[in-house]
């Protein structure tokens, strides 16, 4: 009886359990598009000059032309007038969109000459005005959004950084402190108001329980890095009690997978992952039936705890989750469809509001323009956390895009229209070296009231509140030079013109050109 | 010793015309000691993927940027598209392929799944034999000196502070395990 399992036993929610899926990747055993050329397939292939360093002269293509299935052949003198434009690497409107409202947060705070801290303070919706409808109409669920910008405060050591941003200053020295805060609507549909091309946002889930006891769930997602192998393996696990290592994650067979919308703007959990629970329940549900037969009890009887039911009266006499399943192919009651398995498709009645703060604190040199990150703070609160882990890798990232859509990323078109950013070394990605060291906080955590497990979106989160803390750093450390706004990214050059000729740098970064 | 023809874009434009002079290279992959024919105009990275079936090693930019097409030549990190497939004539290859054997892994390897070092998995490759050739020449490095070390691959999901760990944690496991 003392045998009693609990989360961390079964691998379930709140544990940061390893990946399954890194086995294969760090084999080199991942699969990805460019590995896979079926027969058939729309593909590009790029051919090179026979002779290594050769100047090429003219290039013949009426034979490639002629091969069959060839739809395109591309030389560099087609490309030439062709009109080709090129993305960022992480592009999304909410971006611009935080970014400019944060900006204006800090700007209308310092018009006042109130403290940054304070006004956010002041215009945050509180705790117990949720569920709060915008003026936009968006039903924001939860939150406690002055909790967490007191955390935030507290870890960069607000008050003390305040004095010695005076203190240094005195000295020229320039630090600036930059706050920015977040909430957006995540996890698309529900149906009577998300729709692709007519098809309705929800998405699903099947759960096949094997007679050993051991399971597969398929979902309509599909995993590109954010690890459903492993977390939607622990939110089966949490609800059955089966240990999350007894549960294979199938994704991505558009013939075998159940109809879903897919792993995009962080959907996933809030969806996909809510399908899940609801398919683990019809398990649970049909299990506490078997359990009963087993038990020779009516169902009112019986109880259910992690991975068991048993008799409330006895609580001695119970069979576990595994028994139920060999039950459900070999003793089932009379009349009972045999099988233990089945499909949920989730249409989430709101969409999760996920909060966070972000807090930098910057040191920029008045002689360059060049800034640098003295400090990180990140508080998230996305609710329940399934995997404490892959939520602090995926913050993380979003971070570093953050810093990079903030210092270096811009896409540069010369006068006649071409990218001259089409590459890495002209389109910057922050590498290691560069990348600052980020303080993350998970103390803050408020259940999204609808989402079965509690779950909120966070894939996006620090992408887009992220940003804005950056170049509020940056600006707060120019206080009192008469400059308002640097638009990103805040490039050394655009920050060291707005210290000399102190005014304000907006507009696109210039074209650089050879001449 | 296997010997691999190398037959370049395969049903493609351009094909292995007979105009098109063919070299024959010696070289070691992972230990295994191959001979392959090849065009002097071919890249390694494409050797390594396409002849020798080895896609364990990426391709993400074709530029030199990234860093995810990163190998061994000699026990030196090369970005292997940058490389021609000719220039490896007599020396000695080691890929993300030869990192673990049958039953064990690299504690690199290890070290990526302990400390979450990885997301998406595409720079995860490229990542790992750079870090090796840092432990190889320097079993106890700085979170800079790893830092350094991998500047020059790019990772579009974690962050880097994971992957800095992982190297780290590997590289105490090394040392433990040399018992120094």
């Amino acid at each position: 009886m003392s045998q009693a399992l609990d989360e961390i036993k079964i691998g379930g929610l709140g544990v940061s359990r390893k990946r399954v899926e890194d086995n294969r990747f760090i084999r080199g055993k991942g699969n990805y598009t460019d590995d896979i050329t079926l027969p058939g397939m729309l593909h590009m292939e790029i051919l090179r000059s026979p002779l290594a360093h050769a100047r090429i002269k003219s290039i013949d293509a009426s034979k490639a032309w002629d091969i069959p299935g060839v739809h395109l052949v591309l030389t560099g003198e087609m490309m030439a007038t062709r009109n080709l434009a090129w993305m960022p690497t992480l592009s999304y409107d909410t971006q611009a969109v935080l970014a400019t409202q944060e900006r204006m947060v800090q700007t209308a705070a310092d018009d006042l000459g109130m403290d940054q801290a304070e006004f956010r303070r002041m215009n945050f919706v509180q705790d117990d005005q949720f569920p709060h409808r915008t003026p936009f109409g968006f039903l924001t669920d939860s939150g406690q959004y002055g909790k967490c910008l007191e955390v935030g405060l507290k870890a960069v050591g607000y008050e003390d950084f305040r004095r010695q941003q005076k203190a240094s200053r005195a000295r020229g020295r320039l630090l600036g402190l930059g706050i920015s805060t977040m909430t957006e609507p995540l996890g698309a549909g529900n149906s009577r108001e998300y729709d692709i091309l007519g098809i309705k946002m929800f998405d699903s889930a099947e759960l096949k329980v094997h007679m050993t006891g051991k399971a597969i769930v398929r979902t309509g997602a599909r995993t590109q890095g954010q690890g459903h192998e492993t977390t939607l393996a622990q939110i089966v696990a949490h609800e059955l009690g089966i240990p999350a290592e007894d549960i294979v994650v199938e994704e991505g067979d558009t013939d075998t997978a159940p109809f879903g919308m897919g792993t995009y703007a962080s959907r996933s959990t809030p969806v996909a992952g809510a399908a899940v629970a609801m398919v683990s329940r019809k398990i649970r549900a049909k299990a506490r039936k078997l359990a009963a037969h087993l038990l020779e009890v009516s169902e009112e009887d019986i109880e259910w705890e992690l991975g068991r039911f048993y008799i409330r009266s006895a609580p001695d006499r119970g069979v576990t989750i595994q028994e139920c399943a060999m039950a459900a192919y070999s003793n089932m009651p009379d009349g009972m469809e045999p099988g233990l398995e089945n499909t949920a498709y989730y249409d989430p009645p709101n969409l999760t509001w996920p909060f966070a703060v972000y807090i930098v604190t910057v040191e920029v040199d008045p002689e360059t323009g060049v800034w640098d990150v003295l400090n990180m703070v990140a508080v998230d609160d996305c609710g329940v956390r399934i995997n404490p882990m892959i939520v602090e890798g995926q913050i993380m990232g979003g971070l570093t895009e953050a810093y990079a859509m903030s210092n270096m990323q811009f896409i540069t078109f010369d006068a006649d229209g071409n990218c001259i950013g089409s590459n890495y070394m002209d389109y910057l990605l922050p590498t290691a070296w560069e990348t600052p060291g980020f303080e993350l906080h998970s103390e803050v955590v408020t259940p999204c009231p609808h989402h079965p497990i509690g779950a909120k979106g966070i894939g996006e989160c620090a992408a887009v509140g992220g940003p804005a803390a950056f170049v509020n750093a940056v600006i707060d450390a120019l206080s009192g030079m008469g400059v308002r706004n640097i638009d990103m990214p805040l490039l050394p050059d655009r920050v060291w013109e707005a210290i000399t000729y102190r005014r304000d740098v907006s507009g696109a970064p210039p074209v650089r050109s050879d001449d | 010793m296997t010997t691999i023809v190398y037959e370049d874009q395969e049903g493609q434009a351009g094909g292995n015309g007979e105009d098109i002079p063919v070299r024959r290279i010696k070289f070691t992959v992972n230990g295994e000691k191959k001979i392959a024919e090849v065009e002097p105009r071919l890249l390694l990275a494409h050797l390594i993927r396409r002849g020798l079936g080895l896609t364990g090693t990426h391709m993400g930019c074709d530029t030199t940027n990234c860093g995810a097409c990163t190998v061994l030549v000699d026990g030196r990190p090369v970005k292997s598209c940058t490389m021609l497939a000719v220039q490896v004539d007599g020396r000695e290859i080691s890929t993300v392929e030869g990192m673990a054997t049958a039953s064990e892994l690299h504690p690199l390897q290890e070290g990526f799944k302990e400390e979450h070092g990885l997301q998406c998995g595409f720079c995860t490759p490229g990542m790992m034999m750079a870090a090796k050739a840092l432990l190889d020449e320097n079993p106890d490095p700085t979170e800079e000196d790893v830092r350094w070390a991998l500047s020059g691959n790019l990772c579009r999901c974690t962050g880097y502070q994971n992957i800095v760990k992982s190297v780290l944690w590997a590289a105490a496991k090394l040392r433990s395990e040399s018992g120094s």
